[in-house]
């Protein structure tokens, strides 16, 4: 069970179930919800988290963005790889 | 919109508490000693308009709490409202009166994660503390029909004497639930643990190895299992913030709809406390008494007044500054700066290693046979 987490070379992350992505209205923003957990999504982890279906590989999901925003993709892979695996760590994200 | 809404942040947690009947009767249980009748709970009608009034104010997560909400007949039906107006839907329960059919239909219907309370990680001790026997094997079921719904799961463990020395093992036990998140909460004294607290409170000595070994054990489980850990007022130095600040993030809801700050707030006297039945939640979170009664800091006398803490606790619990200081206006008495420290450390001083009888979370003794 207790493995550490793993590179993320072959995942498909996702959002397990008791994790949602939601725009709130009446505060005009972004929030990831979990049990006792509210924490705000900035525009960059809204494109990232949207992207984690549990479909899509790590790999595939920076390439979308990279090629999305026109970004540099060794930048956008550290992005990435920093959100989830902060999130892994909340049990807010499974890789 | 109100005109105090752009001081007052909108609400961001309500804790239902659908109705107070429970199989079980925790003597750490935190629910008022005089407990609400059925009579009095309010109908599914009204909880789904309360429900919808809630989502409309900008409250995100919705806690169907108790007493044990499965008692409440049309649990599943709340939950597909909850779910249907777009709250994050917690079900927080003991375990006992769940079926795994009826788990798989409130999963059908929406809910987003469960809570399950576990007394002890010792089977015979559980049920002694819970004064349910069998309760401890209706829970391992409970966490099992939970887990193959494909629900989250959290397991929450009250620490108090009783249990103090398997601190670790509950959190062990909660990873073989298969919990994503484990509370460890060393017992709040509101409510029937008020009334158990010389038999509840563990010595400090106690308290303390119980808190080295739950943090010691987040290492161990990084990744697999998250820790929330609240750890005892007694032997504190600060405050906790009640609530996360009165008024300031959530509110609960009674079974018969009175509106509260704070699940004790009804043992401060002189509030006023308006009900879901003639106000909407909107005008009871922005305009009620009991409500702004403590609001921000204005209230605060000395110490609290001149403290560059005020916004980090808010001075505290009200309720235990009520208890200890016997006036809730003052600094809570867990802060050393409180003139009533003392008392504290009088209370915590009487705390032995020995395990007393309790007195059992039970309804009035004569209430008619439901
Ligand atoms: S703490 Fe125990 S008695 Fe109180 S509502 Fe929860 S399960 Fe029932
Ligand atoms: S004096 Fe009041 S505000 Fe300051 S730390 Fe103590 S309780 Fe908190």
């Amino acid at each position: 069970m207790n493995e550490p987490i793993r590179e993320a070379a072959p995942s498909k992350p996702r959002l397990p179930r008791g994790v949602r992505l939601k725009h709130d209205e009446t505060r005009g923003e972004w929030l990831l919800l979990a049990p006792e957990r509210v924490v705000k999504a900035d525009a960059i982890a809204v494109a990232i988290l949207q992207r984690c279906d549990g479909e899509a590989t790590f790999d595939a999901i920076v390439d979308d963005l990279a090629a999305t925003f026109s970004a540099d993709r060794a930048r956008v892979e550290a992005d990435v790889r920093a959100l989830l695996d902060d999130l892994a760590a909340k049990r807010m994200v499974d890789l | 919109m109100n005109a105090d809404a752009k001081r007052i942040p909108a609400p961001v947690g309500l804790l239902a508490e659908l109705t107070h009947r429970c199989p079980l009767g925790c003597p750490y249980c935190s629910n008022p000693p005089a407990l609400e009748p059925r009579s009095d709970e309010l109908d599914t009608a009204i909880w789904k308009d309360v429900f919808s009034q809630a989502a409309a104010l900008g409250v995100l997560h919705a806690h169907l709490s108790g007493g044990e909400p499965a008692a409440r007949r049309d649990l599943v039906e709340i939950v597909a409202h909850c779910a249907k107006v777009g709250l994050y839907t917690n079900l927080i329960t003991s375990g006992v009166g769940l079926t795994e059919a009826l788990v798989n239909a409130l999963a059908e219907a929406g809910l987003d994660h469960a809570q399950l309370s576990i007394q002890d990680s010792e089977a015979g001790s559980a049920d002694r503390i819970a004064g349910y026997e069998g309760a401890f094997a209706r829970k391992q079921s409970a966490a099992a029909w939970i887990a193959r719904a494909g629900l989250p799961l959290t397991v929450n463990a009250v620490i108090h004497r009783a249990n103090v020395q398997r601190a670790g093992k509950m959190v062990e036990l909660a990873v073989a639930l298969g919990a994503r998140r484990v509370e460890v909460a060393h017992t709040q004294y509101y409510g029937w643990a008020m009334i158990n607290r010389a038999a509840l409170m563990p010595t400090a000595a106690q308290a303390e190895t119980a808190i080295a070994e739950v943090e010691a054990l987040r290492k161990t489980y990084a990744g697999v299992i998250v820790i929330d850990h609240v750890i005892p007022d007694y032997h504190a130095r600060y405050p906790k913030a009640c609530m996360g600040g009165w008024g300031k993030r959530g509110l609960n809801v009674t079974p018969s709809g009175k509106a509260l700050p704070c699940h004790a707030a009804e043992t401060i006297p002189g509030l006023e406390f308006w009900n879901v039945r003639e106000r909407s939640l909107e005008d009871i979170w922005f305009n009620s008494p009991a409500f702004n009664a403590f609001r921000g800091t204005d209230w605060m006398r000395e110490p609290c007044r001149s403290c560059d803490r005020q916004t980090i606790d808010y001075g505290g619990c009200r309720c235990q500054a009520l208890a200890l200081a016997g006036d809730a206006r003052e600094a809570d008495p867990v802060c050393h700066l409180s003139p009533h420290h003392g008392k504290v450390a009088d209370v915590a001083a009487e705390a032995s290693s020995e395990i007393p009888e309790y007195a059992y979370r039970r309804m009035k003794l004569f209430e008619p046979a439901q």
